[in-house]
């Protein structure tokens, strides 16, 4: 019955509501154009340009001319020794990063949910290398690291630790995990913000009936914290893998992708392509490359992650 | 036995994060003397400010920074007059404009810089923006849009629809009810929106690094960057001096909406 009175009725309200929604429609088109226009000639555009270059010969040049040539650039990728040098670091970066910065800063989040003095304090200085500029957090991890100048050489030989003076990012073997001690320091701030909020949203009940059913800490952050927590943990570390995957201008201040190629991510490596030898077209290929990667990387995942909760 | 081991913990956290900008501000604080004397200390012998008047006295430092400041306030500002519309709209219809501006956030996280930075360098070479600010404030407002789009149409939401419907009742006109109603709420939305874009654009490295090759033209940490490279130990001073003047007013806008911006990321790990 009263299906078909409101089925009787909807055309009458189409019918009066029409003009109202035109005129809107035109409105809302006004009011959006301003920032739809720059948004589609300078990045919406661009990206799409861009993968179509990973299938040309693009070079740096003004008058340079364009060809297309289809996968030849994947080709060339596949078999390119420096490029699968730059993947694996760019993936022992990106993975030790995310995980590393996710242990810490789930500890560090545990921590702050806790009723702790100077947990104030603790918080303010959690967030500051997340407004510092990424240039400054390099210079200044510079200035620690420094072979003759750091704090850190001094410090170590002043514990007995070390006996002569490390050149920690010009070292092959040490460069790169001093790199990622930097990434993590810098990564910390937005994750642990996230999984802070998370912790404050898990019921309180449930770590109240845990309790009486007598489960210890342990027990209870492992089968009722970390699940609850889950949905929480897997978006902020898919985001983490793909931020750090894509990581330029922290390790560019710091080492510039050196010692010999030993902390060049797959950004510096295509920077290098692109702006240093005018290799358009196969920096972009690169580009794509590891869009796909990501998407596998996150497809995987995910999707693990998803299975196991139903 | 568990309150202790927290404390514990909780200083090792406070000792990672607070040693290398204790160690910025030491090296701010020494002389060249005793930044050549390669025995470094954490507290400086003869603790002197001369490497901040020195990194004032710098022309290149002093010039970058004035012209980073003059990028960061063209594009907060432009950002935020091309947004305030496109949000207003978004918060009050329903439209497809919404899911592609969420879409877009999303999208642009995933995808490498260098596939945008290409083509945009090449956009930039045709239109002869490349080496100048105009160019370098165009990428910026481009990149800072879509989330500062987000930011402003979740304030918009927060003024109830009825307010302004009810002053253009009493008889204020559209314009009259925007203006005099809409507004002043709000205000402070767009102030952190601008605070947020002035950060983005301040803290901005790559970009910069590939529209602004002429040294005449860097921004601040252009320079910064290049300072490093060329100079000895002695120059670490005025280097760290310049670091820290540079984190100042990213440092201070941050504190003011980083409440808002944790709201902000949260919205969006949650939906993401």
């Amino acid at each position: 019955m009263t299906l078909t009175a409101e089925r009787t009725r909807e055309p009458a309200a189409d019918r009066r509501g029409r003009p109202k929604k035109s005129r809107q429609g035109r409105e809302t088109l006004l009011l959006m154009l301003p920032a739809l226009i720059p948004v589609l000639i300078f990045s919406v555009g661009p990206l799409l340009y861009g993968i179509y270059l990973a299938f040309t010969d693009a070079r740096s040049g003004r008058n340079s001319v364009t060809s297309f040539v289809g996968l030849s650039n994947f080709g060339d990728l596949l078999t390119d020794g420096d490029f699968w040098a730059s993947f694996r670091i760019g993936l022992i970066w990106a993975v030790s990063v995310t995980v590393l910065q996710f242990v810490a800063a789930l500890g560090l989040a545990l921590l702050l949910n806790e009723n702790l003095r100077f947990r104030a304090f603790t918080r303010v200085l959690a967030m500051v290398p997340w407004a510092m500029p990424p240039v400054v957090i390099g210079l200044m991890w510079r200035l620690v690291y420094h072979p003759n100048a750091g704090i850190l050489n001094s410090t170590l030989q002043g514990a007995g630790l070390l006996d002569h003076n490390v050149d920690w990012l010009n070292d092959f073997s040490i460069a790169l995990p001093a790199v990622i001690v930097v990434g993590i320091w810098t990564g910390m701030p937005q994750t642990t913000v996230v999984l802070l909020a998370g912790l404050q949203g898990v019921p309180r009940e449930l770590h109240e009936a845990g309790h009486v059913d007598g489960a210890t800490t342990w027990r209870r952050f492992w089968s009722i914290t970390l699940p609850q927590l889950r949905p929480v943990i897997v978006t902020i570390t898919s985001l983490d893998f793909v931020w750090n995957i894509n990581q330029f201008g922290l390790v560019y201040v710091l080492t510039q992708g050196g010692p010999g190629g030993q902390t060049r991510l797959p950004m510096l490596f295509a920077y290098e392509e692109a702006f240093r030898y005018g290799f358009f077209g196969y920096a972009a290929t690169l580009g794509v490359a590891i869009v796909i990667v990501v998407l596998a990387v996150l497809g995987l995942y995910i999707g693990r992650q998803m299975r196991e909760v139903s | 036995m568990r309150r202790p081991l927290q404390y514990l913990a909780l200083l090792g956290y406070m000792v990672f994060l607070a040693f290398p900008l204790l160690w910025l501000l030491s090296t701010a604080l020494k002389t060249s003397q005793e930044m050549a004397s390669l025995t470094p200390t954490w507290i400086p012998r003869h603790p002197v400010l001369t490497n901040f008047a020195d990194a004032f006295t710098e022309q290149d430092i002093v010039g970058s920074a004035l012209r980073s400041l003059v990028v960061a306030v063209a594009s907060s500002v432009l950002t935020v007059v091309l947004a305030l519309p496109a949000a207003y709209s978004m918060a009050r219809h329903r439209s497809l404009v919404n899911k592609f501006a969420i879409g877009w956030v999303l999208v642009s996280q995933v995808f490498p810089f260098i596939l945008i930075i290409i083509p945009l360098f090449m956009v930039l070479r045709s239109l002869d923006l490349v080496n100048t600010l105009p160019g370098l404030t165009v990428v910026h407002v481009t990149f800072t849009l879509p989330f500062a789009l987000w930011m402003l149409q979740g304030y918009v939401r927060s003024v109830p629809r009825e307010l302004e419907e009810a002053a253009a009742v009493d008889g204020a006109g559209r314009i009259r009810a925007l203006v005099r109603i809409v507004a002043p709420l709000l205000a402070p939305g767009v102030v952190a929106t601008l605070l947020f874009a002035f950060i983005s654009s301040w803290n901005e490295f790559l970009f910069a690094l590939v529209v602004l090759k002429d040294p005449d033209v860097a921004t601040l940490p252009l320079t910064l960057v290049k300072f490093t490279g060329a100079e000895g130990v002695v120059r670490l001073g005025p280097l760290a001096a310049a670091s820290l003047l540079a984190t100042i007013p990213s440092l201070a806008f941050f504190a003011i909406i980083q409440r808002r911006l944790r709201s902000g990321l949260l919205a969006g790990a949650v939906k993401g």
